[in-house]
C-alpha cells in the first residue's frame, strides 16, 4: 500500500494561531513540513502542540494563519473534506463497530464499497498484524491491539497526512518500545507525511525525521534528532533533552564559540550555544552521565545516591544550594564532599536570566 | 479581547486578520450544535414560564377591585386561607415520617444483594399514580376492607375504624406513594456512602449509634435536605386523593382544591391564578428554608477521599 | 459491613425488616383487593367474594367507552413521547457537548418544571390553554403533558450523552462523515440504549399523569387515568365492580409498560436521576 501514484505534498502552516482574550494556546506556528516526512511536534502538556495538530485536522478553527497542502488552502475546509488520517490518544474506536467496520469506517464515507472495500480493510489489518481479529468489537480487545486498529484506521484511506496525538501514551512501557518501531515501519511503508505529537523525548528522538520542540505556544528548534541531541539551541530545549544540570553563574571568559562560566567560585569550561557577553549571567546546561569525579571540578556534598548497574547516580548539593546530578564509576559516601566537572563539549552555556 | 483598543499599524500580512465571527462565537461555546437547545426551551418557555407569569398577571387583574384584591381576599376568607393549615397539617407529617422510615430501611437495604425485588414493588404506587392509590385504599381500607378485618380478627380494635372519608385516609394515601418515593432517592443517596467509611469509624471505637449519628449522618443530610424538598412538594400539591379518599369540604380541603374550585367550578381564573402562586409561594419558602440549612452542611464527595 | 451481634442492634434490624415487610404487605393486599373486587360477583362482609365473573370487564367496557378512552391514552402517550423526544435528545446533546453563556440559567429552566408540581403550574397553563382555544383538544393534553417530559428526557439524556468520548464524534468527522452520517451512523447507535430508556420512563409517566391531563382534557380527550378519577369521583352511580375492573385495565397498561422500562433502567431511575446512579 503506497502512495506512489500520487507524489506526496507539502504540508505548510504559516502563522498558525490560536488565541482568545488572554489565553494563547498556538501562537504563529510557520513549519513546512516535506511530503512523506515523520514530523514529531514535542513539549511538555500545554505547550500547543495537541492544539497544533486539532488545528491541522480542521477540529479546532484558526484565529489566525494558513494551512497549505501543495497549492490547496485547506484550513477554511472541514474536517472531514480534508481527508486525513487520524490517530487518537484515546483511541477513539466506535464502540458499537466491529474491527472490520471501524477500519473501513474511512472507506465507507468515501463511497468505497464491496470487493475493493473489503481488501482494503484486509490489507491494513495485515500490515498492522490484525488479520485474525476482523470480526471482534473494541471492548474485547487489549489496548495495544486497540492502537492497532486506530493506525489501520486511519492508513486504509491512504491519507497525504496522518496526524497521531500521542498515541502511545495509554501503553505500558513495553508495549510503548514495540510500537514505536512499529509505527515507523508502517510509516516507511505507506509513504505518507506522518506528524506525530508527545511529549516522550525517547519517542520522537527515535522515530521521527525532524522534531519540532515547542513551548507556550511557540516553536523553540527545528532539527534532527542529532541536532536536538547534540546541539540544543535554548535552555527549554536542553532541559527536555536530558540535560537535567543548570548551573547558573557568570561568563568570565568568551572566545569563539567557548566560554568559561564561573559558579560558586569554579570555572567551569563550555561550548556557547548562543551569544553571551564577558561578565554577564550565563547557565551551564549538563547531562547527569557527563558530570563525573574530577580533581579540581565544583564542591558538592552528596546527598543521595543510587547504584544503576556498572554506574553510580546521585544527587549531591553545591555550595549555592543548587542540586546537582552526577554520574559515579567508585561507591560514594552520603556527605562525601565530591568535585564534580565535565569535559568542555559536554557543557552548553546560555544567555542567564538577569539577576 | 484586551488589545483591541489599541491602535496598530495595518497589518503586513494575512497573520493578525481578525477571526471570522463564526470562529469567535464558536469559543465562547456558541454555533450550530448549541442552537440544537432552542426547540425544546422554547418549548418550555412557551408552556412553563409564559403560564406562569401570565398566570402572575392574571392573579393581579381581579374581577373587581384593587390589584391586591385576590391575595386579600384569600387571607380574610377563613374557607381559603385555611387551606394552606389544612396542607401543611397533612403534608408536613407525612414528609417528615416518610423520611424518618426511609433512612433506616435505605440503610439496611444498601447492603442487601438483591435489591431489585424489593425496589420494583416499591416502585408500583409511584408508577400506578395517587388516582390508583385513592381507589384502592377506598376498598382496602374500607369498614369491610381487608385492614379492617383484620384488625378486628387479631382483637387490635373491636370494631372497624373509619379510615377513609377523612384526615386518615388522605393521610395513608400520602405514606403509600410519599414512602417509596423518599426511599428510593434516599437509596440512592445512600449507596454512595463508601463502605470502609463505617469500618473505619467502628475500627476507631464508634459504636452503632455513634456510627449513624457522627459519620453516616453527616454525610446524607444534604441529600437528605433534597429529599425532603421533593417530597414535601409532592405531599403539598396533594389532589385527587384528597378529594376521593378524605373529606374535601372538611378536614382534607387542601390548597389544590380551592384553586381548583375556583378556575373550574367559579370560573374566576384571576383567584385560580392567585392561589396558584400563593401555593408556589408557600412551596418555595419551605423549600428555600431547608436549602439553605443546606448550604450550611458538608456537601463534598461521600465516596472516600481518594479520587 | 458491620455485623452486631448485640441483642439490641437485632431487635432494630428486626424492627427494620418488619416495617418493610408491612408496608409491601399492605401495598400488594391493596392492589389484590382492587383485582379480586373486579372479578366478584359479590363482595360485602366476607374475607373473600362469594362468586368470581369476568361479566364485570365487558359492563365496564361499554359503561366507560373504554374502547375511546384507551386509543386517545395511546394518541396521547405516542404523540407525547415523540415529540419529548426528538425536542429533548437533540437539547440534551447541546447541553452535553457545549458550554455557553446562561448554560446555567437554561439548566435551571429545564430543572423548574420537575421541581414544581403539576398543579401548581397545571392550573396558569390550562388557563393560557384555554383562552388559545387549545384546552378540551388532544393537542392541548399532548403541550400540557411536554412541560414534565421534555425536561425528564433532557436530565434522563445529559449524563448518557457525557460518557460518549467527544473524540469518537471527531474521529468520525475525520475519516469523512458529514452531519448526516455522523447522526445515522455513529450517535444513534450508541445513543439508542439511553434514549429508549428514557422514552420508556417517559411514556409510564405519561400513562400516569393524572393531574396535567385533568386540568386541560376535555369529554372527548380523557386519557385512562382521567376516566378512572371522574368513575371513582362518581362511585355510587356505577358497581364498584365496574370501577374496579376499569382500574385493573388501567394497571395493566401502566405495567406491560413498567415491565419492558425495567428491563433497561433501574426502579431507583425512575424517581432519581441516572447520574447519581452513575456516581455510586
Amino acid at each position: 500500500m503506497t502512495l506512489s501514484d500520487r507524489a506526496p505534498q507539502d504540508l505548510c502552516l504559516s502563522g498558525l494561531s490560536r488565541r482568545f482574550g488572554a489565553m494563547t494556546a498556538l501562537d504563529g506556528l510557520d513549519l513546512t513540513i516535506r511530503g512523506g516526512e515523520f514530523v514529531a511536534l514535542l513539549g511538555p502538556s500545554g505547550c500547543g502542540k495537541s492544539t497544533a495538530l486539532n488545528c491541522i485536522a480542521g477540529l479546532l478553527p484558526l484565529t489566525g494563519g494558513s494551512i497549505h497542502l501543495g497549492e490547496r488552502r485547506i484550513d477554511r475546509l472541514k474536517p472531514e473534506e480534508r481527508g486525513f488520517g487520524m490517530v487518537f490518544q484515546s483511541y477513539a474506536l466506535f464502540p458499537h463497530m466491529n474491527v472490520a467496520k471501524n477500519v473501513g469506517f474511512g472507506l465507507a464515507m468515501r463511497g468505497i464499497k464491496g470487493e475493493a472495500a473489503a481488501r482494503r480493510v484486509e490489507d491494513a489489518l495485515a500490515l498492522v498484524r490484525l488479520q485474525s481479529q476482523a470480526g471482534k468489537l473494541p471492548g474485547q480487545m487489549s489496548g495495544g491491539q486497540q492502537q492497532r486498529v486506530a493506525i489501520a484506521r486511519a492508513i486504509v484511506i491512504e491519507p497525504p497526512v496522518v496526524l497521531m496525538d500521542e498515541p502511545l501514551s495509554n501503553l505500558d512501557a513495553k508495549l510503548r518500545l514495540e510500537m514505536r518501531a512499529e509505527i515507523r515501519r508502517i510509516h516507511d511503508a505507506i509513504g505518507s507525511t506522518t506528524i506525530y505529537v508527545t511529549h516522550d523525548q525517547d519517542e520522537a528522538l527515535s522515530m521521527a525525521d525532524r522534531i519540532v520542540v515547542m513551548r507556550d505556544g511557540r516553536i523553540r528548534q527545528v532539527g534532527t534528532p542529532e541536532d536536538l541531541y547534540e546541539r540544543p539551541a535554548h535552555p527549554d530545549v536542553a532541559d527536555f533533552m536530558g540535560f537535567r544540570n543548570r548551573l547558573h553563574g557568570r561568563a568570565v571568559a568568551v572566545d569563539g564559540d567557548r566560554a568559561e562560566v564561573e559558579i560558586c567560585g569554579t570555572r567551569l569550561a563550555g561550548t556557547l550555544r548562543e551569544a553571551v557577553s564577558p561578565g554577564a549571567p550565563a547557565v551551564a546546561a549538563i547531562r547527569p552521565e557527563d558530570l563525573t569525579l574530577a580533581a579540581d571540578g565544583l564542591p558538592a556534598r552528596v546527598a543521595s545516591v543510587e547504584y544503576r548497574g556498572r554506574a553510580f547516580f546521585g544527587t549531591a548539593v553545591a555550595q549555592d544550594g543548587t542540586e546537582l546530578f552526577f554520574r559515579s564509576d567508585r561507591a560514594v559516601a552520603q556527605d562525601e564532599l565530591l568535585h564534580l566537572a565535565a569535559a568542555s563539549p559536554r557543557v552548553l552555556v546560555f544567555p542567564g536570566e538577569a539577576a | 479581547m484586551t488589545s483591541a483598543s489599541l491602535p496598530k499599524a495595518a497589518p503586513a500580512s494575512g497573520r493578525d486578520e481578525a477571526p471570522p465571527l463564526s470562529v469567535r462565537l464558536a469559543a465562547r461555546g456558541l454555533d450550530g450544535t448549541t442552537l440544537l437547545v432552542l426547540p425544546a426551551f422554547l418549548a418550555i418557555l412557551g408552556l412553563f414560564v409564559y403560564p406562569f407569569a401570565y398566570g402572575l398577571v392574571l392573579s393581579v387583574q381581579p374581577k373587581a377591585g384593587a390589584w391586591w384584591a385576590n391575595y386579600a381576599r384569600f387571607f380574610a376568607d377563613p374557607f381559603l386561607s385555611d387551606t394552606i393549615a389544612a396542607t401543611l397539617r397533612l403534608a408536613l407529617p407525612v414528609t417528615v415520617l416518610n423520611l424518618v422510615l426511609a433512612v433506616p430501611i435505605a440503610l439496611r437495604v444498601r447492603l442487601m444483594r438483591h435489591q431489585r425485588l424489593l425496589t420494583t414493588i416499591l416502585v408500583l404506587p409511584i408508577t400506578l399514580g395517587t388516582v390508583l392509590v385513592a381507589e384502592g385504599l377506598l376498598n382496602f381500607l374500607g369498614p369491610q376492607g381487608w385492614f379492617n378485618r383484620v384488625l378486628v380478627w387479631l382483637g387490635v380494635i373491636g370494631s372497624p375504624l373509619k379510615l377513609t372519608n377523612n384526615y386518615g385516609g388522605v393521610f395513608a394515601s400520602l405514606l403509600i406513594t410519599g414512602f417509596p418515593f423518599a426511599f428510593l432517592l434516599t437509596l440512592s443517596s445512600v449507596t454512595g456512602i463508601d463502605p470502609a467509611l463505617e469500618q473505619a469509624a467502628a475500627a476507631h471505637g464508634a459504636n452503632a449509634w455513634q456510627r449513624f449519628t457522627r459519620v453516616i449522618l453527616p454525610l446524607i443530610l444534604p441529600g437528605l435536605a433534597v429529599t425532603f424538598c421533593l417530597s414535601f412538594v409532592q405531599a403539598f400539591s396533594v389532589f385527587p386523593s384528597a378529594v376521593l379518599l378524605g373529606a374535601p369540604a372538611g378536614a382534607t380541603r387542601v390548597i389544590s382544591i380551592a384553586a381548583y374550585q375556583a378556575a373550574f367550578e367559579d370560573y374566576d381564573y384571576s383567584l385560580a391564578s392567585a392561589i396558584a402562586m400563593i401555593m408556589g409561594a408557600v412551596q418555595l419558602a419551605i423549600v428555600a428554608a431547608v436549602l439553605w440549612g443546606r448550604s450550611l452542611l458538608y456537601t463534598g464527595p461521600v465516596g472516600g477521599t481518594k479520587g | 459491613m458491620i455485623r452486631d451481634t448485640g441483642p439490641g442492634s437485632r431487635l432494630w434490624r428486626m424492627a427494620v425488616w418488619a416495617v418493610t415487610l408491612l408496608f409491601c404487605l399492605n401495598l400488594l393486599a391493596m392492589i389484590a383487593a382492587v383485582v379480586l373486587n373486579s372479578f366478584a360477583t359479590r363482595w360485602l362482609g366476607t374475607w373473600l367474594p362469594l362468586g368470581f365473573t369476568t361479566r364485570w370487564y365487558a359492563a365496564s367496557w361499554d359503561e366507560f367507552q373504554l374502547g375511546d378512552v384507551l386509543v386517545v391514552t395511546l394518541q396521547v402517550v405516542f404523540l407525547v413521547v415523540l415529540v419529548s423526544g426528538l425536542l429533548g435528545v437533540t437539547a440534551a446533546y447541546a447541553l452535553a457537548r457545549r458550554d455557553f453563556p446562561g448554560k446555567r440559567l437554561v439548566m435551571l429552566v429545564f430543572l423548574l418544571p420537575l421541581l414544581v408540581p403539576p398543579i401548581t403550574y397545571g392550573i396558569p397553563l390550562a388557563t393560557v390553554l384555554y383562552r388559545a382555544g387549545l384546552a378540551g383538544t388532544l393537542w392541548g393534553v399532548v403541550l400540557a403533558n411536554l412541560v414534565p417530559s421534555i425536561p425528564f428526557v433532557v436530565l434522563v439524556m445529559i449524563p448518557f450523552i457525557e460518557q460518549i468520548d467527544p473524540r469518537i464524534e471527531a474521529a468520525a468527522r475525520v475519516f469523512g462523515a458529514g452531519t448526516g452520517q455522523l447522526f445515522l451512523r455513529v450517535l444513534l447507535p450508541l445513543l439508542i440504549p439511553g434514549i429508549l430508556a428514557a422514552l420508556l420512563l417517559v411514556l409510564v409517566r405519561t400513562i400516569a399523569m393524572f393531574e396535567l391531563t385533568f386540568l386541560v382534557a376535555g369529554p372527548t380527550s380523557q386519557t385512562l387515568v382521567v376516566a378512572l378519577y371522574y368513575a371513582v369521583f362518581a362511585a355510587g352511580v356505577r358497581a364498584g365492580q365496574s370501577i374496579d375492573a376499569m382500574a385493573v385495565v388501567y394497571m395493566a397498561v401502566t405495567l406491560v409498560w413498567l415491565v419492558i422500562a425495567l428491563r433497561f433502567v433501574n426502579p431507583t431511575q425512575i424517581v432519581a436521576r441516572a447520574k447519581q446512579q452513575g456516581a455510586s
